[in-house]
């Protein structure tokens, strides 16, 4: 109801509009729209059913994820969000969140990896417990200046590659992330594509990830994200927890360095 | 918008966080590696696709690391060709169709059908005709294309040829290479040229 | 039973504001799935408010309502401590009730 009067206000405010003028007023009309949909984000659905799913007792070992080291202590996840990517002794390996929920699920509560992996990205009724939990973990880091330090020298390595997969050209488009996201002041179609190569881009892009995408009615992550990118560069499926998404995520995040998280959010 | 912070200060910041570990040389071939394993085939994308030709390799550095112009000037000579004109020597179709073949944006993902034709998502990054507001702006606008410039032989050679490999006139351009990629046909070439070049085209009213 | 709603209930000077996020699919019944088969109608038609037992809203939604729908509305008449409850009900007989205190 709320949402059905604001189309009719941006249809009607767009008539009177000289037509040079109409993609960028059509642009900022669309903005405040999105403001306006931050109160009531369905996001929070999410978030209850992640907590949910955290304190629950599940898999083969019937253990809940509340012994879960997400790299602050184990059980800690407030404020774990903003220095992830990060490397962990336990694994030897560099680690985001999903990569390490998987960690826990099977190291922890039993679960092959199959089981754990079987549902990255949810629709409708077909869940993902992923996309819960990350609302929820994601949320206690809102506010929190995103950190993701390089000191470990795997963390670097993963920097180093996630940099080189950022321009890499490839499939029958030739596209790579830089083509969309490698200059400012862009967009395709009518939504703006932030500059990742540049600290105010990433800092606005990757602070507002994962979000409640209206156009799909789902919470979509990080790994999400990545994953749709890829597939509209014509690439084949970038794999759930790949050391490719790993390496692209700390890349990302890094460069966002110092802001403030700012997620779970609501996008198209 | 804020000023634009040069991408030396994120360099910079990796090298004072301590010497990077990988030389460039290695971290190429070690990212390749980790991307051949990181991705898995799906519908009509498979992993050829990551198999990349000279100019995707050569593109593939970062706007610092600029191209040196002989480097640019050898890959825009391989481009230029392998542009195929069609045998028939007429270069216009239909702008009608070739409208359509500008909004739509499916094709070659591993989501789509690969039975139906792809579209040129023109749309995606410019402007065209004056009435489609919902347009980007990664290319330049190609509003009144051919009431700029003419459609003399030489500008419609220029633009099919633009179109059916972006990278015969400006090497590492951001535009895929319709014809040359197998993205479109040639009678789907013809009619986005067409789209730009006929008068009685939107793009030129 | 379907996900809880979140409920947040404010009072100032004598207005008392609500605002529920609910979760329901809220299918139009004109969307066609990936094999061509039309996705049955599914939402909420009857959404009711009470104060203390006295209906404050009483709304009949139907398929332009999108999905998981936000809802906000002000009513006269609550102080602090009442208790303000949200139900609904769709077009196949399932219902949702949930209640807050006004705060």
């Amino acid at each position: 109801m709320k949402r059905s009067s604001v189309s009719l206000a941006v249809a009607g405010a767009l008539a009177l509009l000289p037509v040079a003028a109409l993609p960028q007023s059509a642009v900022d009309e669309i903005a405040k729209y999105r403001q306006q949909l931050q109160d009531g984000n369905p996001a929070e659905l999410w978030e209850a059913r992640g907590e949910e799913l955290w304190k629950q007792k599940r898999g083969p070992k019937n253990v809940s994820l509340e012994g879960c080291d997400l790299g602050k202590g184990a059980g800690v996840v407030k404020g774990a969000y903003a220095e992830l990517p990060r490397y962990f002794a336990d694994a030897d390996r560099v680690m985001d969140l999903e990569t390490r929920l998987v960690h826990c699920m099977v190291t922890q509560q039993g679960f092959s990896f199959a089981d754990a992996t079987r549902r990255p990205f949810g629709s409708g009724s077909s869940r993902s417990d992923f996309e819960a939990l990350a609302a929820w973990i994601t949320a206690e880091s809102k506010g929190v200046k995103m950190n993701v330090a390089l000191a470990h020298p795997k963390e670097k390595e993963a920097y180093q590659i996630g940099e080189k997969i950022f321009y890499f050209r490839g499939g029958s488009h030739d596209f790579a992330c830089a083509t969309c996201h490698g200059e400012n002041g862009k967009r395709i179609r009518l939504q703006d594509l932030p500059n990742l190569t540049e600290q105010a881009g990433a800092r606005l892009a990757y602070t507002t990830w994962p979000a409640y995408r209206v156009s799909q009615g789902e919470l979509r992550t990080f790994q999400w994200r990545l994953n749709d990118c890829f597939r509209q560069q014509r690439f084949p499926e970038l794999k759930f927890t790949s050391e490719a998404s790993i390496a692209l995520t700390t890349f990302l995040a890094h460069n966002a360095n110092g802001a403030a998280f700012n997620a779970p959010a609501i996008k198209r | 918008m804020t000023p634009r912070q040069p991408f030396v200060l994120l360099f910079g910041a990796l090298l004072l966080a301590g010497c990077a570990t990988l030389s460039d040389e290695e971290a190429s071939k070690r990212a390749l590696e980790i991307m051949k394993a990181s991705f898995a085939e799906r519908g009509q994308a498979k992993l050829d696709r990551l198999e990349q030709d000279e100019a995707q390799k050569l593109c593939s550095k970062p706007p610092a690391q600029a191209l040196p112009k002989d480097t640019a000037e050898r890959i825009e000579k391989a481009n230029l060709a392998a542009i195929r004109y069609p045998a028939d020597g007429k270069l216009l179709g239909d702008w009608k169709s070739g409208e359509r073949i500008a909004q739509s944006g499916v094709g070659m993902q591993y989501s789509d059908d690969p039975r139906q034709p792809a579209g040129a998502n023109c749309y995606a990054c410019h402007q065209l005709s004056k009435q489609e507001i919902s347009f980007g702006t990664i290319g330049p606008s190609l509003y009144q294309y051919a009431k700029l410039r003419g459609s003399s032989a030489e500008i419609q050679r220029y633009t099919y040829g633009k179109i059916y490999n972006s990278n015969a006139f400006t090497a590492c351009s951001n535009m895929p290479r319709f014809g040359h990629k197998g993205i479109l046909t040639e009678q789907q070439v013809k009619d986005l040229t067409a789209l730009l070049l006929d008068p009685e085209s939107p793009v030129n009213k | 039973m379907a996900d809880p709603m979140r409920i947040r209930v404010t009072e100032k000077d004598g207005l008392v504001t609500v605002r529920v996020l609910m979760s329901h699919e809220m299918e139009t019944g004109l969307r066609k799935d990936t094999s061509g088969q039309v996705v049955p109608a599914h939402f909420i038609r009857n959404v009711t408010a009470t104060c203390q037992g006295r209906t404050v809203l009483s709304a009949q939604w139907g398929t332009a309502v999108s999905k998981n729908p936000f809802l906000e509305f002000s009513f006269k008449g609550g102080k602090k401590g009442d208790k303000v409850v949200i139900a609904w009900e769709d077009n196949k007989g399932d219902k949702r009730s949930d209640e807050a205190v006004i705060g």
